[in-house]
């Protein structure tokens, strides 16, 4: 019998041949933080240990609440500072990189084969490239640092076919709410998830990087794309270092294989106040809002932010919505910014930030009161995520939120494209 | 055994109900933490539970976040034990790392009613409830270590600690009385 992307790789780390349900001790290529390594750094200090395992492993990207946005935050970060100075940090990311996901993909860390595990449950995101890259937390990273090892079960792995060519008007952020609000928001809990199928392998990587980054709205473990061209290409130039393409065996065995097909879905829109709550957006036209966020780690690269543009291009935002864009990453900003991008979102009336979390986990630059209603392109609605617990969040695509930005109520994209 | 009242949630009981986002960064302590448990789908949880008290609800409790706090606030707040249908899995892991107990069971979600007392027995594996006394599967043993350390940074202390004095031991002392130590 064959084995799966997941079973190959941990097998690999943990030196033996592994299967679904085995539990593995494993080290690590990379360890990822943010803003939480001032907590972090308060845990491994219990562990009375003067230096990191391993320096080179650990990837710091200040990014959650940045700049400071008050004394605490600002005392975190210098605590941060001063200990990447102290351990020897070289890979450090300071507030002008963007948010750590992006950072670490366009850096060069996240490259197939590779095993990385962050502090924070997006960390999915670089299956996109063919890494195994996993969510923990923070006593796990603060342990990973003195000790350079965790243990880590061998996941099932849940196999998504998409197949079908993408109408117009319909991007890959359409695609994943369609599958979780399909599948529901516990379908992939404790699994990887691979996708794959003709309508995967046509999709550029900052699509990939859509559906994996959603992939933790299904309680993945990981998820995976086969590393192809496409992505070899992506990491020309950008690999830090050498890499392992791993694939899953034509035999390997699946726990559940699911198909959809995309030739004749709709946008789609998750509704407050789970991801799973997905209705197609015929059903929320005329949903009135105040605040729409374009950006952030799921949807926050230049291809979003050109079709966002093209929508916006010589139309003016609606009087009674405010429009914030945030770049993923300074890169992603720079190129949007080079192509005329931003200009056209700020002609229209938009608010740009800078490149990192935002309102999106409700600390700051754009928290919404009780009340108010938001359109994001984020990740997560769930009540209170914003700001306050009587606010009220939608999902949608860069596309959705656009148009509707331009009525001031849930559109349909495909009458401005 | 150990009595407690039961506080009981549906489904997908998130972690920014559990613990906003709003306070990741700014709260560092643990004792502040456990003001703000539940704020965001029971505000009245954390004025009113009591040390033993016990977390009963249905599927895929914790999903969202990565957050470690949403496990270290319920922990702190004195929940003897969180009872589930199941768990999402970084919410499970941060539990353990946390010390905090984590038990799936859909048989006993279903049986007990909120505001019931229950007591726990782990050694066991048995509750008592008002409809009688229900067992459920212990954790692992390459978990529960963690949990019966009190959590994971605990655990690692001294798993480091029993490390360096072994190889204290190893340099200073010669071979035979090295063995005499061990047996």
């Amino acid at each position: 019998m064959g084995k799966t992307f997941s079973e190959k790789l941990l097998g690999l780390k943990a030196g033996r041949e592994v299967s679904a349900g085995d539990v593995v001790t494993v080290s690590p290529d990379y360890i990822l933080s943010h803003d939480n390594s001032a907590a972090i750094i308060k845990e491994f200090e219990k562990l009375g240990l003067e230096k990191v395992s391993s320096p080179g492993k650990l990837v710091i990207v200040l990014d959650h609440v940045i700049p400071a946005s008050s004394e605490k935050y600002a005392q975190n970060h210098k605590t941060i500072r001063k200990f990447v100075e102290e351990q020897k940090i070289t890979n450090f990311f300071d507030i002008h990189h963007g948010i750590c996901h992006q950072v670490l993909m366009e850096n060069g860390f996240a490259t197939p084969g590779k095993l990385i595990l962050g502090a924070d449950s997006h960390t999915v995101s670089y299956g996109a490239l063919g890494a195994f890259s996993s969510g923990i937390g923070r006593s796990e990273v603060a342990a990973l640092w003195a000790t350079d090892e965790i243990w880590l079960r061998v996941p099932e792995t849940l196999k998504i076919q998409i197949e079908g060519k993408l109408p117009r008007g319909i991007y890959a952020k359409d695609i994943i709410l369609k599958i979780i609000g399909e599948e529901g928001a516990d379908c992939a809990n404790y699994k990887a998830v691979e996708f794959s199928g003709d309508a995967a392998k046509n999709m550029s990587i900052a699509s990939r990087i859509v559906l994996c980054n959603m992939a933790a709205e299904m309680g993945a473990k990981n998820a995976y794309f086969a590393p192809d061209d496409v992505a070899i290409s992506w990491l020309e130039n950008r690999a830090k270092d050498e890499f392992e393409l791993i694939y899953s065996d034509k035999d390997a065995k699946y726990q559940t294989v699911l198909h959809f097909n995309i030739s004749t879905l709709e946008p789609q829109v998750a509704f407050p106040h789970t991801v799973d709550n997905v209705k197609p957006v015929s059903q929320a036209k005329g949903i009135k809002f105040h605040q729409a966020v374009i950006g952030t780690c799921t949807n926050g690269r230049l291809e979003d932010l050109v079709v966002a543009a093209q929508i916006l291009k010589g139309k003016k935002v609606h009087p009674e919505v405010r429009v914030l864009v945030i770049p993923a990453s300074r890169a992603e900003y720079l190129l949007a910014l080079k192509e005329g991008v931003l200009e056209s979102l700020v002609e229209a009336g938009c608010v740009v930030l800078n490149p990192g979390c935002g309102p999106c986990l409700g600390a700051h630059q754009g928290v919404i009161a009780p009340g108010e209603v938001a359109l994001s392109t984020a990740n997560r609605n769930f009540q209170g995520r914003m700001g306050s617990r009587d606010s009220f969040i939608y999902l949608a695509s860069p596309a959705t939120v656009a148009a509707s930005a331009i009525k001031g109520v849930i559109t349909d994209p495909r009458e401005y494209l | 055994m150990k009595k407690g009242k039961v506080w009981k949630y549906g489904d997908n009981v998130n972690t920014d109900v559990i613990f906003p986002g709003k306070y990741t960064y700014s709260i560092l302590d643990p004792r502040e933490m456990a003001v703000h448990a539940l704020e965001d789908l029971d505000p009245e949880f954390s004025q009113k539970a009591m040390p033993g008290d016990v977390i009963v609800a249905g599927k895929n409790f914790g999903c969202g976040s990565s957050r470690e706090q949403a496990a270290t606030c319920l922990k702190r707040a004195g929940i003897q034990a969180v009872i589930a249908k199941s768990f999402a899995r970084i919410f499970f892991r941060n539990a353990i790392n946390q010390g905090l107990t984590v038990i799936q069971s859909e048989e006993i979600v279903e049986s007990v009613e909120k505001g019931e007392e229950i007591a726990i027995d782990f050694s066991k594996g048995q509750i008592k409830t008002q409809k009688g006394i229900l067992s459920f599967s212990p954790l692992p043993e390459s978990v529960s270590g963690i949990l019966e350390a009190g959590g994971l940074i605990p655990y690692t202390k001294a798993k480091l600690e029993k490390k360096k004095a072994g190889r204290i031991i190893a340099c200073k002392r010669p071979k035979s009385v090295k063995k005499k130590l061990f047996i």
